[in-house]
């Protein structure tokens, strides 16, 4: 992965949002232009700015980086040529640049990289490359010089919280499923990333899978577990593929299978791929799901620790967990414990996604503003519009609206303002966004997901998807406002499982927030953000419209009619306010109103 | 997974018996078997159900309910290739309708539905994990990111060559 022979080195991200940029493309056209060459060309994993794909890392001797984004096979050839051949770094493409004296600053800046240490720097399908980075030196130093008490003791003294949103002390959890009484004993990695607009997970797991394996191991070892299960979605077919290769590496040098390292400590893992269902990322529907079952949780107490998969004492974490673990008993935990705030220790990983001008991965200390990961580190809005809201935490989380973006990011203070930290989504939003429409889309998933075993979950969230429904189809009902509040209050009273409790957050912080907007569908019969199909009206605006007749073609009703290079018009009985026009429009002539 | 796209057979019970006894016939290894029963064919047949439940020893109607409980499993036949339109919240606030949309009028097949000419199957996702590629979708393994309403019509029609890079 560096250069060792004095050859300079090329990398392409083809993680998933490298290959859906176009990232093989590239790959392939820098192989066919190296061939002869004695650079060596060789794939990473995502390194975070996947506003920016394809990406391309040029290595020169002597440390100097340069990354070039927006790449394409095209500029890859250029980039060679005057680059590589003629030493001449094509300045207009490049991102950033490091170690040569001359440095451009990266856009990286302001990030702490922990879990994303290796992402976009190795090799994920190498196990060497890895290796080189000091990989699998947590669980020699643990085996090697730590009892099973001090692993625990040092993971409780980093303060690391769980990952998977609910953040309880991941240490604890480790202590109380080694003093469970049975065996076997198992470890299980929740990778089963279901948040849409989440996907830190996918990440890692592509761009640095044996990290995830070490954690596991530390865990396994820590609480006397000799079998584990990675269950991870099957949305992510390159995640699973990157696992299974580094499972089969990891066993053949040892570091999983029987006596691993000389010890007498032995673990085995498998895989098991989800099949598509949201609730499954709940730890007791999850292990229902390994035994084959439907994913349906169950009620809490007995927890895993005392009685999880086939009955035995089970600790389950998450994928951003374990990818901690093994930083933490490298690096110890002082080191990590240093990072954060009082309650909330280290780093969090966060999936910047939606109107956001830097989108991709961002690793930041525990502690940070919104603004400032909003701002500085993601550039602000991808708009000329305002910065309106961020949704935290998926369909289980809340909005928190521009006014309260001052608030530290960590455990404790996101809870006091009706939001949580969950897994790490972060989805900006500017003032082109519905909030009534986004609560829909919540509950609409929601509903979907709710597996059915408790009423309040079942039939709750579809009432509620139902009220929002009329609201934004400008038939809503004086009082719904309050329909929605009671409803949302008893459904996270009543509901079994983190699911149904946390269903309604996205409506209630939307009401909370913005209550002007729901008023304004119900009483005023408008949607500010125009963006609600009811409520809404297509037109093109005559003086603009040069008579091109892309729209026609595009419109799926036949709705709108015009002659070459006469002004179009919109028959508004027709219109189905897809907005078909309005994306094809070269001219900007349509108007919505 | 489930995409790829194998000429359509008639289910066989050696086919399936053998990817039973693949896991040992465990009753707790339903989803891996139904994994690559549905590999294999596109699709779970009911005779597959019948079968891995008499295997293993579980009933019938445990093995349908858990084919039935995620949203992985079909019980019908596929088209040449699936197309999964995500409709995650950045995909959303993107115009993941609009994708839609435009694929409906370039395929003649709405979301749950395959195309008259049996070339696509159009299914609707939650979330590909794409975000900040968003709107994306993912045909067969592939996934497409930035999309237009134009683009997805071009990645369709390209679809058949098989090139699998971006839009």
């Amino acid at each position: 992965m560096s250069t060792a022979n004095g050859s300079p080195v090329v990398k392409v991200g083809l993680s998933s949002c490298g290959v859906a940029a176009g990232g093989r493309g590239v790959y392939d056209a820098l192989a066919a232009k190296l061939e002869d060459s004695k650079v060596s060309l060789m794939q990473t994993g995502c390194i975070g700015m996947c506003y920016k794909e394809p990406l391309v890392e040029v290595l020169m001797p002597g440390n100097e980086r340069y990354l070039y984004g927006d790449v394409t096979p095209e500029k890859a050839e250029r980039i060679i040529e005057e680059h590589l051949f003629k030493g001449q770094p094509v300045k207009d493409w490049l991102l950033m640049v490091e170690g040569n004296g001359s440095d451009i600053a990266s856009p990286l800046e302001g990030q702490r990289r922990i879990v994303l240490r290796h992402c976009g720097i190795i090799d994920p399908e190498s196990i060497d490359d890895y290796i080189s980075v000091g990989g699998y030196g947590a669980i020699k130093k643990a085996l090697g010089s730590m009892t099973q008490e001090q692993v625990i003791d040092e993971v409780i003294e980093s303060g690391l919280r769980g990952r998977g949103g609910a953040g309880f002390s991941t240490g604890m959890k480790w202590r109380f499923a080694r003093e469970a009484k049975g065996s076997p004993k198992y470890i299980i990695c929740n990778a089963d990333e279901g948040d849409p607009g989440a996907f830190m997970d996918r990440s890692v797991l592509e761009s640095d899978p044996h990290s995830v394996l070490e954690g596991m191991l530390v865990a396994a070892y820590a609480i006397g577990a000799d079998e584990g299960y990675i269950y991870c979605r099957a949305e992510y077919p390159l995640a699973v593929r990157r696992l299974k290769l580094a499972i089969s590496l990891a066993q053949e040098r040892g570091f999983l299978g029987e006596s691993i390292l000389g010890s007498d400590f032995s673990f085995d893992l498998k895989i098991r791929e989800g099949a598509g269902a949201f609730v499954c990322g709940e730890e007791t529907a999850l292990m229902m799901s390994i035994e084959g079952k439907r994913g349906m949780p169950r009620s809490r107490p007995p927890f895993p620790a005392q009685s999880g998969l086939w009955g035995k004492p089970t600790s389950i974490n998450n994928v951003e967990t374990f990818a901690n673990v093994s930083w933490i008993i490298s690096n110890g935990a002082k080191e990590y414990n240093s990072l954060g705030t009082e309650k909330s220790k280290g780093t969090k990983v966060f999936a910047l996604a939606g109107k956001v001008a830097r989108g991709g991965l961002v690793e930041v200390p525990m502690g940070m503003t919104i603004n400032d990961i909003v701002f500085k580190v993601g550039g602000g809005t991808s708009s000329d519009l305002a910065f309106k809201a961020v949704q935290m935490g998926g369909p289980s989380g809340g909005c928190v609206p521009a006014s309260l973006a001052d608030t530290q990011v960590d455990y404790d203070s996101l809870s006091s303002i009706g939001a949580i930290m969950g897994s790490g989504g972060m989805l900006v939003m500017d003032e082109s966004t519905c909030m009534v429409d986004l609560a829909k889309f919540f509950l609409n998933f929601t509903q979907d997901e709710s597996c059915g075993k408790c009423v309040p979950c079942r039939v709750g969230t579809k009432r509620m998807l139902e009220i929002l429904e009329r609201i934004t189809d400008g038939k809503g009902h004086d009082d719904d406002i309050e329909k929605l509040e009671g409803l949302a209050d008893s459904i996270k009273r009543a509901s079994l499982c983190g699911l149904g409790q946390t269903a309604p957050n996205p409506a209630l912080t939307t009401i909370k927030y913005f209550r002007e907007e729901y008023e304004a569908h119900i009483k005023d019969k408008t949607c500010p953000a125009k963006k609600c199909p009811a409520l809404i009206t297509y037109e093109v605006l005559a003086d603009v419209c040069t008579g091109c007749t892309k729209c026609t073609k595009f419109c799926p009703t036949g709705a709108i009619a015009g002659e070459k290079k006469q002004p179009h018009v919109i028959d508004d009985a027709k219109c189905v306010r897809c907005g078909l026009c309005m994306d094809v429009c070269k001219f900007n002539s349509i108007n919505v109103f | 997974m489930v995409t790829d796209t194998k000429t359509r057979e008639a289910p066989s019970f050696a086919v399936i018996d053998a990817i039973v006894h693949k896991h040992n016939a465990e009753p707790g290894s339903v989803i891996p078997i139904l994994q690559e029963i549905q590999d294999e064919y596109g699709y779970v047949p009911v005779v597959a159900i019948d079968r891995i439940a008499k295997i293993t020893g579980i009933t019938n109607g445990e093995v349908y309910g858990t084919a039935t409980f995620y949203n992985m499993f079909r019980l019908e036949p596929l088209g040449e290739n699936l197309v999964k339109v995500c409709h995650g919240t950045a995909c959303h606030l993107a115009g993941a309708e609009r994708i839609a949309e435009a694929i409906a009028l370039e395929v003649g097949a709405k979301e749950g539905e395959t195309s008259a000419d049996g070339k696509f199957t159009i299914e609707q996702v939650a979330c590909l994990g794409c975000c900040s590629s968003a709107p994306a979708l993912m045909i067969n393994e592939e996934i497409y990111g930035r999309l237009t309403s134009e683009s997805v019509r071009k990645v369709l029609k390209k679809c058949a060559c098989g090139n699998g890079d971006g839009a």
